[in-house]
Parts: C-alpha cells; sequence; structure tokens
C-alpha cells in the first residue's frame, strides 16, 4: 500500500463527494424551503443524463449536451412542481413520498419507453480525456479532476446565492417563516418553482457529468437518490453546510471502505473470505455511518433551524 | 345484534371473493389462476404488517421490503441447507418444515426489528422514513454480496418447504396455507388494536404527548408495534419465497419497500382490510396492464399519483366513507 494509491483514492473520493454534494444541495434546499422529501430527484439526474446523452449524440459536442442536460432537468423540474409537487406541500410526509414514487415509476417507464431498455453511452470530450501528474507520484484522470473543480464552483456558487443576493435572502426566511414572507409580499410559488428548478438544475448536471463515467440507464438515479439522502441524513435535513460536509464524508468513507476493506480483513481472515466479508461490509459502511450519527445526534450533524 | 356497517360488507366480500375465486379456478383447472391469489394473499398479508406500523401506528417505515425479504431469505437458505445437509455457520442444519421455517423467520425479523427499531425510533418525521430505508439498504447490500447464498443472483428452492403431512406442491392447498395466514394476521391485528395496548398505539400516534402524561411510555409502545409488524411481514416473506422457489435481493430492495407502502395507501391507511383491497388491486393491475404492455409501470404511477391527489382514504374509504372514529 503506497502513497500514491491512497491519494489518489482519496481524491476518488473526493469527486464522489462533490457531486454527492450537486445532488443532495437540491434535495436539502427543497426539503428546508418546502418541506416537501422529493424521491423524484434521482429521475431529474437520470432526465439530465439522458438528454445530455441524447444532444450529445446528435450535436457531436459533449458541451452542448451538458448545458441541455442541466437545462432539461430544469424545465423537467419546473413543470413537475407546477403540475404535481405544488398540491404536496401541505400534505403529510407520506402523501409526498407516495406521489414522488409514483413521479420515479413514470419517469423511469417513460424514459424506457422513449429511449428504449439498452443504455447510451456518453464520450468523454477530447479536450479532457488525458490525465496529469499531481505531486506525490499520483497520475490522475483530468476529467475526474474537471468534476472536483466544477463540484467546488457549485459550492462556492450556491454559497454566495444563499449568503449574498437577494433571492437567497428570501429563501432563507423561506426556510424560518414562511407565512411571514408571504404577507411581506413575496411571491411564494414563483420562489418555491424557483427553487426546485435550480435543484433540478444541479441533480441534471451532476447526471450529466456522472453519466460520462457509468452507462446512462433507467435507474441509474436510484443509487444516487439514495446516497443523496443518506448525506443529507448525517449532514441534517435542510442544511447546505451540512450536505457539504456529510457528501464529502460518504464520498470517502464509501470509497476508501471499498478500496481497503478487503485487504484490511485479509489480515485476519484467509483470502477468498476477507473479500467477500470486505466487500459486504464495504458496501454497509456508510449506512453504519449515517446510523451511528443518527444514533448520537438523532437530528444530524448541522441540524437546521434548531 | 351488532349492525354491519358498509365497511364490514365490503371486508366480507373481499375475502369471500378472495376465497372462491382459486376455488373456480380450481375446478376450471387454471392452477396459473390459484397461483396468482396465493400471490395476492401473501402481498396482501406483507402489507397487513405494514400497515400495523404504518397505519395503526403512525410509523413511516420505508424499509419493511428488509423483513420481508429475510423471511424469504430464512426459507431459502434453510431449504438450501436441507437439500445438501450442509450446515449454517458451520453449526445450525438446514430444514424443510414451514413450522420451523416461519418460527425461525419471525424470529430472526423479531430481532432485526428490534435493533433496527431502537435507533430508528428515536428520530422522527423524515429522518425515521431515510433511516429505515437507509437500514433496509444495508442488509440489500449485504445480501448482494454475500456469494454464498447467490449474492446478486439470488437462490433457488428446489422443493416446496412441507407443512406436516400436507401436499404443499398443490397451488390449491398452499393458496389455503396462505389464506389461513392472511386471515390469522389480520385477526392478531384485530385483536392488538382492539386491546388497551391498541388504545395506547393510537394515542401514540396521534398526540404522543398526551399518551405520556396519562403515564404511559409511548417509545415502547412503538418499538414493540414495530417488531410485531416487522414479524407479520417477515412471515409472509417465508411464504413469497416458497410461493417462487425463489429467493432473491430484489425482494429486499427499495422499491419492494415502496410497493408495500403503495398498497397499503391504496387500499386505505390503518384499515383493517385496507392491505388486502390494496393487495388485490396491485396484483391485478400488474398482471392485466402487464399483460398488454410490459410499462406498466408508468401507468400504475399515473394511477398512484391520482389516489394520492385526489382521493385520500384510499380505496375502502372511496367505497365506505371515512372511518367513524378518526
Amino acid at each position: 500500500m503506497n502513497i500514491a494509491l491512497v491519494l489518489e483514492q482519496l481524491l476518488n473520493g473526493v469527486q464522489l463527494g462533490v457531486m454527492l454534494f450537486t445532488m443532495a444541495s437540491g434535495l436539502t434546499l427543497v426539503f428546508g424551503v418546502m418541506g416537501l422529501i422529493n424521491l423524484s430527484h434521482g429521475s431529474l439526474y437520470m432526465m439530465g443524463a439522458f438528454i445530455c446523452a441524447y444532444v450529445a449524440g446528435i450535436t457531436g459536442s459533449f458541451w452542448i449536451g451538458l448545458l441541455a442536460g442541466a437545462l432539461g432537468a430544469g424545465v423537467m423540474g419546473a413543470i413537475i412542481e407546477l403540475v404535481v409537487i405544488r398540491r404536496l406541500y401541505d400534505r403529510d410526509h407520506l402523501d409526498q413520498v407516495l406521489a414522488t414514487f409514483a413521479l420515479i415509476l413514470i419517469f423511469s417507464e417513460g424514459t424506457s419507453w422513449i429511449f428504449g431498455a439498452s443504455p447510451l453511452w456518453l464520450d468523454m470530450p477530447d479536450l479532457l480525456s488525458g490525465s496529469v501528474s499531481l505531486p506525490g507520484g499520483v497520475t490522475y484522470p483530468l476529467y475526474r479532476l474537471m468534476i472536483i473543480g466544477v463540484g467546488i464552483v457549485i459550492a462556492i456558487g450556491l454559497y454566495l446565492l444563499i449568503s449574498r443576493t437577494r433571492i437567497g435572502m428570501r429563501i432563507r426566511a423561506g426556510e424560518n417563516d414562511r407565512e411571514m414572507i408571504g404577507a411581506l409580499g413575496v411571491n411564494i410559488s414563483a420562489l418555491y418553482t424557483f427553487v426546485f428548478a435550480v435543484g433540478a438544475v444541479l441533480a441534471g448536471l451532476a447526471g450529466s457529468l456522472l453519466g460520462v463515467l457509468q452507462s446512462v440507464q433507467v435507474g441509474m438515479g436510484e443509487p444516487m437518490l439514495i446516497l443523496a439522502f443518506v448525506v443529507i441524513v448525517i449532514g441534517g435535513i435542510g442544511s447546505i453546510k451540512g450536505a457539504l460536509v456529510g457528501a464529502l464524508l460518504v464520498g470517502v468513507v464509501d470509497t476508501l471502505g471499498r478500496i481497503f476493506l478487503p485487504g484490511l480483513f485479509s489480515l485476519v481472515l484467509d483470502n477468498a473470505d476477507a473479500t467477500s466479508v470486505g466487500s459486504a461490509l464495504a458496501s454497509m459502511l456508510i449506512y453504519l455511518l449515517m446510523a451511528v450519527v443518527l444514533a448520537v445526534k438523532p437530528k444530524g450533524l448541522f441540524p437546521a433551524n434548531a | 345484534m351488532r349492525k354491519l356497517t358498509r365497511e364490514s360488507w365490503i371486508n366480507s366480500s373481499l375475502v369471500l371473493l378472495l376465497a372462491l375465486a382459486p376455488l373456480c379456478a380450481s375446478l376450471l383447472d387454471e392452477p396459473y389462476y390459484v397461483n396468482l391469489a396465493s400471490r395476492v394473499v401473501i402481498i396482501a398479508m406483507a402489507a397487513v404488517g405494514l400497515n400495523l406500523a404504518l397505519g395503526f401506528g403512525g410509523l413511516i417505515s420505508f424499509g419493511h421490503a428488509a423483513f420481508f425479504g429475510l423471511g424469504g431469505y430464512v426459507a431459502g437458505v434453510a431449504a438450501y441447507h436441507a437439500f445438501d445437509g450442509s450446515y449454517f455457520i458451520g453449526v445450525i442444519p438446514g430444514s424443510d418444515q414451514m413450522p420451523v421455517i416461519w418460527l425461525v423467520a419471525v424470529l430472526v425479523a423479531g430481532l432485526a426489528a428490534t435493533f433496527i427499531g431502537v435507533i430508528s425510533l428515536r428520530t422522527q418525521g423524515v429522518y425515521f422514513i431515510m433511516i429505515t430505508l437507509a437500514f433496509a439498504q444495508m442488509i440489500y447490500y449485504f445480501a448482494i454480496s454475500f456469494p454464498t447464498y447467490g449474492g446478486e443472483d439470488g437462490l433457488s428452492i428446489y422443493v416446496r418447504n412441507s407443512l406436516f403431512s400436507l401436499d404443499t406442491s398443490d397451488p390449491l392447498i398452499f393458496f389455503g396455507i396462505c389464506f389461513f395466514s392472511l386471515m390469522l394476521s389480520i385477526f392478531v391485528t384485530r385483536r392488538i388494536m382492539g386491546s388497551r395496548f391498541g388504545a395506547a398505539l393510537t394515542m401514540a400516534r396521534l398526540n404522543d404527548i398526551r399518551l405520556a402524561t396519562s403515564g404511559v411510555e409511548p417509545f415502547p409502545i412503538r418499538l414493540t408495534t414495530f417488531v410485531l409488524s416487522a414479524m407479520i411481514t417477515s412471515g409472509a416473506g417465508a411464504l413469497f419465497a416458497d410461493l417462487n422457489g425463489f429467493v432473491s435481493p430484489s425482494m429486499l430492495s427499495w422499491h419492494h419497500s415502496g410497493e408495500l407502502m403503495v398498497i397499503v395507501i391504496l387500499g386505505g391507511v390503518g384499515r383493517l382490510f385496507g392491505p388486502v383491497a390494496g393487495a388485490v388491486v396491485f396484483v391485478l393491475l400488474e398482471t392485466f396492464i402487464g399483460g398488454f404492455t410490459q410499462h406498466w409501470q408508468f401507468f400504475l404511477g399515473l394511477i398512484l399519483l391520482s389516489v394520492v391527489l385526489f382521493a385520500n382514504g384510499g380505496l375502502i374509504g372511496l367505497l365506505a366513507g371515512r372511518p367513524r372514529h378518526d
């Protein structure tokens, strides 16, 4: 086990972490501001990837595809907010879970109806297909490095949007007291649609970016959705800061666990057992992490509105 | 004599229909429909289990597939070891006797639910939904990455497990076993909800502070409910494995948890026979829309969406009106 491998895996963990943050920040904003639990966020991620792959296939440019994927998911998000989601704000969580579960069914089947069951492929842009040497003897793919960069830009952008702009002020006010900002003359429903669409754009962006590293297929959003839920529960639902910390924690723990746990177990067990026990435990690791966090702090690491 | 309400009329006709349909199918020599009815009955039983926690207890568990799958895996693993005479973790022999399997399935799920419940029930609302989901995912991934019992491919049960001297491979007899189990689970739920414990549970859902001030701690009530609910669902899981002759991690998947919730809601939350109505409708939709398009889930989604948005109270609620105590 050498330093370069650890560093490389650490970077992979961070890369997964920033993408999880991109997903989770939309979820946590929607929950924090509207009190809505949105299972169909993973479908928006999937729609982003599909639109990106489709447009990139037609135009031949990944960048146009990326733009289309993010904007397309945003438009889709705005539409489902206007048609379905806004009827759910006053309902209890059970109805929200069911209605958004129904949306997942509709989106997944609808997508496989339109695009067929076989996965689409997204090619990496030539510009980013190389790799770079980093200090410490690591060669790391440029594309993954770009993803980390995009994630950092999004994190800073969201921070500025929420803490430095007028609309961010309204979002924060909406988290604290919905009725009051409505009474002060802010158009609440427009604000909600905006917040939902921003979350959708971020989900679509994450889907398009990760679509290059995996195959674009129906059901790709669900593992990400569940990871994003783990992230926001660990971080504290409604807290952007919590989402960032939780996402990096989950990304790094998951990646390092998968690489190093089987090796760790081979110190005490024989090889075949070590691999199966190690990999079984590695895939459970983040859920264990979440259980421990919730057992200690039932409202997550950074409880919102505390 | 107590006057029958509209709801009890609906319930009785539902049960009668469910019992008579496979009899007719059997007389017409259509074993496929008998097995379909068994499927309805087993899924109904799993949903009855969930309804105890979700409907009566207000505990929105998004992880009940875990218990369903655990029951299934107990049946699968027991049959696997009984088949080749090997031992579970080197000491426990397998079994192909249903009563033994059920007992173990219920105990295993009970233990798992106690562990999950102790941690999850500290949280409320969305956190509870998410943490039950996370625990179910944990068990799902555990099953996937465990190659001894088939991993991702699942585990086949070559010969249906036996119950005393009955011929369990006969579809009608197997249906009888499932039907009896469903009725038993409904009866148990009814007795639970009719007892002092049930009253405390209702209060824990409606107003737990008031329950606490009248001297009853809500936490043990909720935990017991969660465990009982998991046990019923797990029994259904063991039957489901026997019906299909197959267990796979898909029984544990979160899609399945969602479907169980859908069935409970579709039928009517917190109504004794709601899950039965929900399961009948769900499986029939799955079979018949699935018969002419493979994209049946698209339509299921649309139907579900309209039920949630426009028909609060589910099917039984739609037919029988609001319950008298709510």
